[in-house]
């Protein structure tokens, strides 16, 4: 493989990154759209966003390993945290997530040795964030856990990848590529892995289509799954 | 000169790269024809294309082996034949009707699968607390058969790959009561959509406990074979000893958990470490090796067996004293509102029930509508939820966008992980140890490519 085959750095690099908002998305009415909505109540607007305490105290340990973050790495001082179902999430801006993964592998208070997934979430409407990256991390020695998660817009989805300081993430990040576009730079050999290398387009984006038939049964039909009626 | 099995031009490399002077192509060839041509090239390597169909890879595995005699010196796994979209599924369906998509993954371990998810919106919906100690006991117990029956096909199957028939034979035998069992619980031997949001889909049957009791009577009468057949055979040792080795540096490296892990001495097990479902509650030892090879994953998987079953007995003094109490979360916006019973055609919604929402409550059977056609809210929020599986950490990471559908459900299979160090444990070995290795991981297709 020659140069030219590698994922090239992203344009974004250095520059400010949208930092993501707690509102990821917006709900209107009680139904889904163009379901004939006659209860009244479809003129509700409603901002999701993602529930927890985004200052200490958040109990032991989190509360020690939120300092000990903040100590180490002094470009956290800022960054987003929340707290919720007694988990800890940081977000890492994406310039700085490889420094922040060796700190959180290698210093002796934090020593998270395993990553143990990569799970990429597309929210199409957080305008310049909309592909997440989504770590959860383990540490043996300490016994607990932390989450941290790197955001990427969708015209430029660059994320450098963590397989240097944590190599079990090498089909973790592969799979995110995969299913979600994000391009993990760096990577040894960033290839599709689930689907086939000719595939076109990444399946578990929120605007691919799930596909399917309508199913007649018994004189009517069943829409395909995505054409249902939702509820959220 | 392009052969159906090589080419001598690079037809894989894109403009501007340096090309390869030979590249293989996976669809095989006349046999006369590509060892004559290996014969001619003299250096000996020979590129083996070990599966998808093949029956020793636990599944659609597909190893490419380069092959210098019978020494592997390098093998690569491809993996995704089995992928079916049980994530992007499960994102269109209801959260209940999402157990019905994630059972099918890890298929010899499907109630894993189940717990694991349903544990995770639990955490989402702040019940973790609230479930019922009955229901917690049965997923228990559930589990811990689910575990003996997955070693056991751990056992067998890697048994049989070496030539050990005998004990592929008696693993599905024992097998197959425990699926017995399930089935008269959960109405199916495997892929049973049992474990539901806010606790389980129907309380044990009539003579279900009397079941159980002949189960682990027949287990512990047959379980002392395998160690019989195997522990001390020097033609089974002789395969598993010093055989793909993986220390716990390697383990480390690859993020492997389950019995590979504890083959290296490491006592690492989630029910002791971070129990969930009252596993704090239970006797039972967490089992280690330190021999780092197959043996010891080997002896591992035969150990949790009993001490699983000691779990089941003492599950099944639990279920005694808890009879009668309810198996599902008391909230009704949450719960499934039937319980399930075995009518003349199999199982059926419970007559009880039936009589009530058909005859007695127009509001009963707007609620069961209401909740099993549109299911119940989860707030927004995202969460992992880790429990120990037979082979692993088997993790979920769920977001909610507060509808009545999982947002991402994402799944961290054991298997995924430890399909990654086959290179490590394999390259230099010997090929008829590739097999040995690839057991002894015991990697389940259907979660790894979910």
């Amino acid at each position: 493989m020659t140069d030219t085959n590698l994922p090239v750095e992203p344009d974004g690099h250095g520059e400010t990154d949208v930092v993501p908002t707690s509102g990821f998305a917006t709900r209107q009415g009680m139904w889904s759209a163009g379901s004939g909505d006659t209860s009244g109540y479809g003129g509700i607007n409603r901002t999701l966003e993602m529930p927890g305490s985004s200052q200490p105290p958040f109990g032991d340990p989190f509360d020690a390993i939120h300092a000990r973050a903040l100590e180490v790495l002094p470009s956290l001082q800022g960054a987003r945290v929340l707290f919720h179902a007694g988990e800890l999430t940081i977000f890492v801006d994406r310039a700085e997530l490889k420094s922040v993964v060796a700190q959180f592998r290698d210093d002796a208070f934090l020593r998270f040795e395993v990553c143990l997934s990569v799970s990429g979430v597309h929210y199409p409407e957080q305008t310049g964030a909309e592909l997440h990256a989504v770590y959860d991390l383990i540490s043996y020695t300490h016994n607990r856990r932390v989450r941290l998660e790197a955001t990427c817009p969708e015209s430029d989805p660059h994320i450098p990848s963590i397989v240097a300081t944590y190599p079990m993430a090498d089909w973790h990040e592969r799979e995110a590529w995969d299913m979600f576009g994000i391009i993990f730079d760096g990577h040894p050999a960033l290839t599709r892995i689930l689907m086939p290398d000719d595939w076109a387009g990444h399946p578990q984006r929120k605007d691919y289509p799930l596909g399917g038939v309508d199913i007649e049964y018994k004189g009517a039909w069943v829409p395909s799954p995505d054409n249902r009626r939702t509820y959220s | 000169m392009t052969g159906t099995h090589a080419a001598t031009e690079d037809i894989f490399a894109s403009p501007g790269e340096v090309r390869a002077d030979r590249v293989y192509l996976a669809q095989g060839g006349d046999w006369a024809e590509i060892a004559g041509e290996q014969a001619e090239r003299g250096d000996e390597t020979v590129v083996v294309n070990m599966g998808p169909q093949h029956p020793s890879t636990h599944g659609v595995l597909r190893l490419i082996l380069e092959m210098d005699g019978e020494t592997v010196t390098s093998i690569r796994p491809g993996i995704g034949f089995l992928h079916t979209g049980i994530e992007k599924n499960m994102e269109y369906r209801t959260w209940t009707q999402g157990v019905t998509f994630c059972t099918r993954m890890d298929y010899v371990a499907p109630l894993f699968n189940e717990a694991a998810y349903c544990l995770g919106i639990e955490k989402l919906l702040g019940i973790t607390d609230d479930i019922p100690e009955r229901a917690s006991i049965i997923r228990v117990l559930v589990m811990e058969l689910n575990r003996i029956a997955s070693h056991l096909i751990a056992i067998g199957t890697g048994g049989m790959e070496i030539g050990a028939l005998t004990v592929m034979t008696i693993g599905f035998r024992e097998r197959e009561m425990i699926l017995d069992f399930l089935e008269g619980l959960t109405g199916l031997r495997m892929n049973h959509a049992f474990i539901r949001p806010g606790g389980v889909a129907n309380d044990l049957p009539e003579g279900g406990l009397e079941h159980l009791r002949t189960v682990i009577g027949w287990l512990k009468k047959h379980l002392p074979e395998y160690s019989a057949l195997c522990d001390a055979n020097p033609i089974f040792k002789l395969r598993l000893e010093s055989v793909a080795k993986m220390d716990l540096t390697g383990c480390m490296m690859f993020g492997i958990t389950g019995p590979p892990l504890r083959a290296t001495g490491f006592d690492w097990d989630l029910r002791k470490k971070q129990p969930y479902c009252g596993y704090e509650t239970y006797d039972f030892k967490s089992i280690t090796w330190d021999t780092n090879d197959a043996y010891g994953r080997f002896r591992i998987r035969q150990d949790e067996m009993w001490e699983s079953l000691k779990i089941v007995e003492q599950c099944l003094e639990r279920l005694e004293r808890t009879q009668g109490e309810p198996v599902m979360v008391a909230d009704a916006k949450i719960a499934w509102p039937a319980q399930l019973s075995l009518g003349s055609d199999g199982q059926g919604n419970s007559n009880e029930h039936i009589k009530h929402i058909m005859g007695e409550s127009m509001e009963a059977l707007i609620h069961h509508f209401k909740i099993v056609t549109e299911g119940f809210k989860v707030p927004v929020g995202q969460v992992y939820q880790a429990i120990e599986s037979p082979k692993g950490e088997l993790g979920v990471h769920l977001v909610s966008d507060g509808g009545t559908r999982p947002y991402r459900a994402h799944f961290r299979d054991p298997g995924f992980n430890a399909l990654q160090a086959v290179p490590l444990m394999c390259e230099g070995g010997m090929m008829s140890d590739v097999v040995v290795a690839v057991a002894s991981l015991d990697p389940v297709l259907g979660g790894v490519d979910r």
